[in-house]
């Protein structure tokens, strides 16, 4: 077990810099999930971790110690990846048992580990087989195996649960978060699955284009993202931006949404925005569920609009309604009795008690 | 009621044409269509392969002018001439050796070529082929000139290290090493080809678990690659080890089995006694006998490919 910390740590291929100067500190027994979109640098964050790829620049430790120039073999890291890397010719205990046989292990002690790892895993049934012989959550579960019995010090998972039908990908997904509670080992998690790095994370790192955008806890990074991208990225179904501007009504600061929508901002929220130009072009994020049916007691801060529904997403626990404001598609989330309808004109209230005000030109919340 | 008697009509009357019915599934089995699609091809191959091969069978059996059956007597005959198990005994070694000089180089060679990346490997794998796909006969006759013993570049070229001249064809132990030699040289790259194919076939993430696993190098190799490439091997050594143990040109047109019978193969030796000598049931019998040991060989390596079959 140990910490990990990367300091300015670059990638460069040829003339592309897939990973541009991340710095970032990943302490004890901590699960820290990286996130973004393909093509963000985080796999190769996780793979320049691994030793599988040179860094171009900056340090990264493990256990405090520098291991830039040290071969992956010798940084005591355990990888799951993607399509699970099993050794085909190999039966799952040999699989699991590769690192500890080639480490001249005494005999007795790999086998209880392997037996150890197979019953936590849940696969002592299937210690005799060939890797083909398992379905793909039994395959994942072996390379978490060949993962555990080595007793790394870092445990790194490059998008472990791509491969996996929706229904599985949640049930390893608890799988993962149980074995990461009983064996406590530091942990870096790759995924491009929002809803992933939300529930498994201790710490989220929101990467896009080879930076950081913002590292926090999983509420953190809902309730106050720092970023556009962020604000965008994590939630599902995403954050609505409308294009707003905020103007003095009366005394009182009014956020102006389009020529006839124009509300005052709870006094909390007006007193933290009252030192912006009125003239700025700003974006209004508000997430689906602060975009709600009306109805008759409505709290401070809450203030409606009508609107006409263009679909209407019916999903059992809720409606999802969309909608357009001055050509800006709008999604929200309704009660399934509210009586939403394709085409039918609602009444629907938004919660300013919980708006985003967001520079539209840099992308800051502000 | 009424829908049991239905039922049980239906029932008799399907009973009844069973026979056909059956018929009828097996022309409506994928295999049995697949063995009538190929039929034309397999009756082609029987004509081609197997008239030729029991043709054999009957002409080992006939005297020397063709005219009296004489039984096994030729197979008795040959088991006492010295010659015939000094040439099983060479063709052994011709094969083996040639061989596995074959596939070490081969597999060497594939690891490199692997390593060089995207378009120059595409120019080093068309050059490395260039042995394999000159007919040998044409070659061979150039490696004729190399072994010359007196104005040959091997020879010219030794004597600036004052070595030689070497009498690569009129000496036993070189002429044996020169047409092994000229083997390897020809039939290395279908090594390289195959063993390249195989390699490129290992996915890389096998290599980046086995090197946080702690694998080096050689570990890599003898773990992942060797395992993964089982098959490929075993099939690519037996096609070799047939071709290289009935192997005729490279031999005939070197040495023509010289210095004294010393390179003779199978095939080579089965020409001089058969058409040469013109003794035609003597060569039959000679050429006959490649198919047991060849066999044994077949059996030994596929058996193994087949066990193995369904692992990856």
């Amino acid at each position: 077990m140990a910490e990990v910390a990367l300091r300015k740590v670059i990638k460069r291929y040829d003339d592309v810099e897939a990973v541009r100067g991340i710095d970032l500190d990943i302490s004890d027994h901590e699960f820290i999930v990286l996130v973004g979109p393909s093509g963000c640098g985080k796999s190769t964050t996780l793979r320049m971790i691994a030793g599988l790829e040179d860094i171009t620049d900056g340090d990264i430790m493990i256990g405090g110690d520098v291991v830039n120039d040290v071969p992956p073999k010798d940084r005591d890291i355990a990888m799951v990846f993607q399509n699970y890397a099993l050794y085909p010719h190999m039966t799952v205990a040999e699989n699991m048992s590769f690192g500890l046989r080639l480490k001249h292990y005494p005999k007795a002690e790999i086998k209880a580990r392997v037996t150890e790892a197979a019953r936590l895993l849940d696969i002592t049934d299937l210690i005799d087989r060939k890797p083909k012989q398992l379905s793909g959550g039994q395959r994942q579960r072996v390379a978490m195996g060949r993962a555990i019995v080595r007793n790394p010090k870092v445990f790194l998972f490059d998008e472990p649960l791509s491969n996996l039908d929706a229904k599985l990908r949640v049930q390893m997904r608890i799988e993962i978060k149980k074995v990461h509670q009983k064996v406590r080992t530091t942990t870096v998690y790759v995924t491009h699955d929002q809803v992933e790095a939300m529930t498994l994370a201790d710490r989220v790192v929101v990467m896009n284009k080879g930076r950081i955008e913002q590292i926090g806890t999983p509420n953190e990074l809902y309730h106050k993202p720092a970023t556009r991208f962020v604000a965008g990225f994590i939630g599902s179904p995403a954050m609505n931006f409308i294009p707003c501007r905020l103007e003095d009504v009366g005394g009182k600061l009014n956020v102006r949404l389009t020529d006839r929508i124009s509300f005052p901002l709870p006094p909390a929220r007006a007193a933290r925005y009252s030192v912006l130009p009125r003239t700025e072009n700003l974006l209004l994020g508000i997430r689906p569920e602060h975009l709600t049916e009306s109805n008759a007691h409505l709290e401070p801060g809450v203030e409606t609009f009508d609107t006409v529904l263009d679909v209407t997403e019916p999903m059992g626990m809720e409606t999802l309604v969309y909608f357009g404001l001055e050509g800006t598609p709008i999604c929200g989330r309704v009660d399934p009795n509210a009586g939403a309808k394709d085409g039918a004109p609602m009444r629907l209230a938004m919660d300013l008690n919980n708006m985003h005000l967001l520079n539209e030109a840099t992308g800051a919340v502000l | 009621m009424a829908d049991v008697v239905v039922e049980q009509g239906r029932l008799a009357r399907a009973a009844s044409p069973r026979k056909r019915a059956s018929l009828r599934h097996a022309m409506g089995r994928k295999s049995t269509v697949a063995f009538f699609l190929t039929l034309p091809l397999i009756l082609l191959i029987a004509l081609l392969v197997l008239y030729p091969a029991f043709y054999s069978v009957y002409l080992a059996t006939l005297n020397k002018a063709m005219t009296k059956f004489v039984g096994l007597s030729n197979f008795t005959f040959l088991f006492k001439r010295e010659t015939f198990w000094m040439v099983v005994r060479q063709s052994c070694i011709f094969a083996i050796t040639a061989v596995v000089f074959k596939a070490l180089i081969g597999f060497i060679v594939a690891h490199f070529v692997h390593n060089i990346p995207g378009k120059k490997q595409r120019k080093w794998r068309g050059m490395l082929l260039v042995p394999w796909v000159i007919p040998p006969a044409m070659s061979t006759l150039a490696w004729l000139w190399l072994f010359d013993p007196s104005y040959s570049a091997f020879n010219y070229t030794l004597s600036f290290f004052g070595i030689g001249p070497i009498p690569w064809l009129g000496d036993t132990f070189w002429a044996r090493f020169s047409v092994i030699l000229v083997n390897v040289w020809y039939g290395a790259p279908f090594f390289l080809i195959m063993y390249l194919a195989a390699l490129k076939s290992v996915p890389d993430q096998l290599y980046e678990a086995a090197a946080i696993d702690g694998a080096n190098w050689w570990q890599k190799i003898w773990h992942i690659t060797l395992p993964m490439m089982r098959n490929i091997i075993a099939i690519t050594t037996l096609f070799s080890l047939i071709v290289t143990f009935a192997n005729f040109d490279i031999v005939r047109i070197l040495t023509s089995g010289g210095p004294l019978d010393r390179t003779h193969l199978f095939a080579t030796w089965a020409f001089q006694v058969g058409i040469q000598s013109s003794d035609i049931p003597l060569g039959a019998c000679v050429s006959l006998f490649m198919v047991p040991i060849l066999a044994v060989a077949a059996v030994f390596i596929l058996r193994d490919v087949n066990k193995r079959g369904n692992e990856a």
